[in-house]
């Protein structure tokens, strides 16, 4: 079997600029954070991202790798509104393609399915299909005659998620109430990379939780980086819950250029080894 | 502290969870303090059957962990319809079209909000009710930006089978109680909060409303309520911060 642990670096250089990249977690829950703050020391620019959107937005989006998103809010959970994206949407610097949240999920799915789309009842009638005019609808071809949007497939060209454990192969665990949509992600995706708390022996992955807990296989994944605290800011139950207290510092930053660049240069400067030294 | 008049954050989560009578054994989902209130103490006295969650993904009864529900299957229940909402509004207009997402041009807003979350699929799927913690102008306006919820000009336009499932029920104040009756489904001042005119509420509504010849006042939590809500369910009195 493939040994498929790779540094964050060598997933980054996986990474083309103008493709379509898939984040997992939710909000500010579970976020690739160290492979979110590599994209934004690389060259890489015109990313479309595509998210339940969090600080992995924010940063993308303030930092200018992205030039488009894909999501039906971006948040940062306890602090409701995401500072830095709602910057970059005020000044015209990012192209949103605005979802309901299922409508989301939804074209993850057909994605995941070889789909061109699935119908789904979500934005009917609502503004959403008049912010995207590529919108179909789709009429049950069944007595009932009923119309749908057709919510075509969200194929990404790359999925990076983060989970509390995997195995050298791919095969990854959430540990947390929640496993999100990162399954989803991944198969919707033509490759797909895993973050991790902690590298761990296939053997003792159930030691660590029941085998629903085992999100990922590694038929599905093509690389895994172990990266220590690597969601940081965002929470990664039970690993560690969200630092609240940094998080805020993060959200103040977007206060003026001043204090954005003293930001970055604290934190944001240096590889993750710097990155996690500033902050502990 | 048990013996003093409601106050209006009390009178609020009264009426939040009056919008949840009746509704049987799906989930309740409040966004904010007095409609969590609110759903908790219906679920307390006359809707024991609500389901609430924790925000996350456990189902609760009570301190008791009774169920899973990830966001996944948060999807899939808006999808089979067993669930009533009582979102926020950033925006929202006399037929109930609500707006979460920003406000101005959508292409390049005055302020980026949310975005649509979940109010498409929400308001297609399912019962809706709005929380509105400061009635204003601001809020209840001739037009939103961006129709997230939908209302019911629009669900009428979609037509059936598609609206079938359409239904905004309440839509809670801190100065009223407002609803949209048939035949027009226009916003009506269904009742005024106790300490407020309906001059009030007529003056920090952006739009005509529709009046009714009585207006009654919104009810008053009974002894039992006050109770449960100053002792049980908010001790620390969370609800005085969304409305003072």
């Amino acid at each position: 079997m493939a040994d498929k642990v790779m540094s964050i670096d060598e997933v980054i250089g996986e990474l083309r600029s103008g493709m379509t990249i898939g984040i997992g977690g939710w909000g500010s829950r579970r976020k690739p954070m160290a492979l979110v703050r590599a994209i934004l020391r690389s060259g890489l620019s015109d990313l479309t991202i595509v998210s339940y959107g969090g600080p992995d937005v924010g940063l993308l989006a303030s930092g200018g790798q992205a030039r488009r998103v894909v999501t039906g809010f971006v948040s940062l959970d306890s602090i409701a509104l995401e500072p830095h994206y709602r910057q970059a949407r005020q000044q015209g610097t990012i192209e949103l393609t605005e979802l309901d949240e299922g409508m989301l999920h939804w074209g993850l799915l057909a994605a995941a399915h070889r789909l061109p789309f699935l119908p789904i009842r979500a934005g009917l009638g609502s503004d959403v299909p008049r912010v995207n005019p590529q919108l179909r609808t789709v009429r049950s071809p069944y007595a009932d005659g009923e119309e749908f949007i057709a919510m075509p497939a969200l194929t990404l060209d790359v999925a990076l998620v983060h989970l509390n454990r995997a195995d050298r192969q791919g095969n990854g665990q959430y540990l947390g109430p929640d496993p999100y949509f990162d399954d989803l992600f991944c198969l919707a995706a033509a490759r797909s990379f895993v973050s991790c708390e902690q590298l761990v022996p296939t053997a003792d992955l159930l030691a660590g939780g029941p085998p629903q807990s085992l999100l990922v296989n590694r038929m599905m994944v093509d690389g895994v980086v172990p990266t220590p605290h690597g969601a940081h800011f965002t929470s990664c139950v039970p690993d560690y819950d969200r630092d609240e207290t940094f998080q805020r510092a993060y959200a103040q930053s977007a206060a003026s250029p001043q204090d954005w660049q003293r930001f970055r240069e604290t934190y944001l400067s240096g590889d993750e080894a710097h990155y996690q030294e500033a902050v502990s | 502290m048990s013996e003093s008049a409601p106050t209006r954050a009390e009178i609020c989560v009264l009426a939040c969870a009056e919008a949840w009578r009746g509704d049987g054994e799906i989930l309740a989902s409040p966004m904010g303090i007095i409609p969590r209130l609110g759903a908790q103490l219906a679920r307390l006295t006359f809707a024991p059957d609500l389901v609430l969650s924790d925000g996350e993904a456990y189902l609760l009864a009570g301190e008791t962990v009774e169920g899973w529900l990830p966001y996944r299957d948060v999807f899939r229940l808006v999808a089979r319809g067993r669930r009533h909402v009582m979102m926020g509004a950033s925006q929202l207009d006399r037929h109930g079209n609500q707006n979460i997402s920003c406000v101005g041009d959508w292409a390049r807003p005055t302020r980026q909000l949310l975005g649509v979350r979940g109010a498409p699929g929400n308001t297609v799927n399912h019962t809706t009710s709005y929380w509105i913690p400061r009635h204003s102008t601001r809020v209840l306006v001739e037009r939103v930006d961006m129709v997230s919820g939908i209302g019911y000009d629009r669900a009428a336009a979609l037509g059936p089978p598609g609206n079938r499932f359409h239904e905004i029920r309440r839509v809670v104040t801190n100065l009223a109680v407002l609803d949209f009756p048939a035949p027009e489904h226009t916003m009506r001042v269904r009742s005024v909060h106790p300490g407020v005119s309906l001059d009030e509420v007529v003056a920090a509504t952006g739009f005509p409303l529709n009046v009714p010849d009585e207006v009654p006042r919104t009810a008053l939590p009974s002894a039992e309520e006050l109770k449960l809500i100053r002792d049980r369910l908010d001790p620390g009195a969370l609800r005085d911060r969304e409305v003072p």
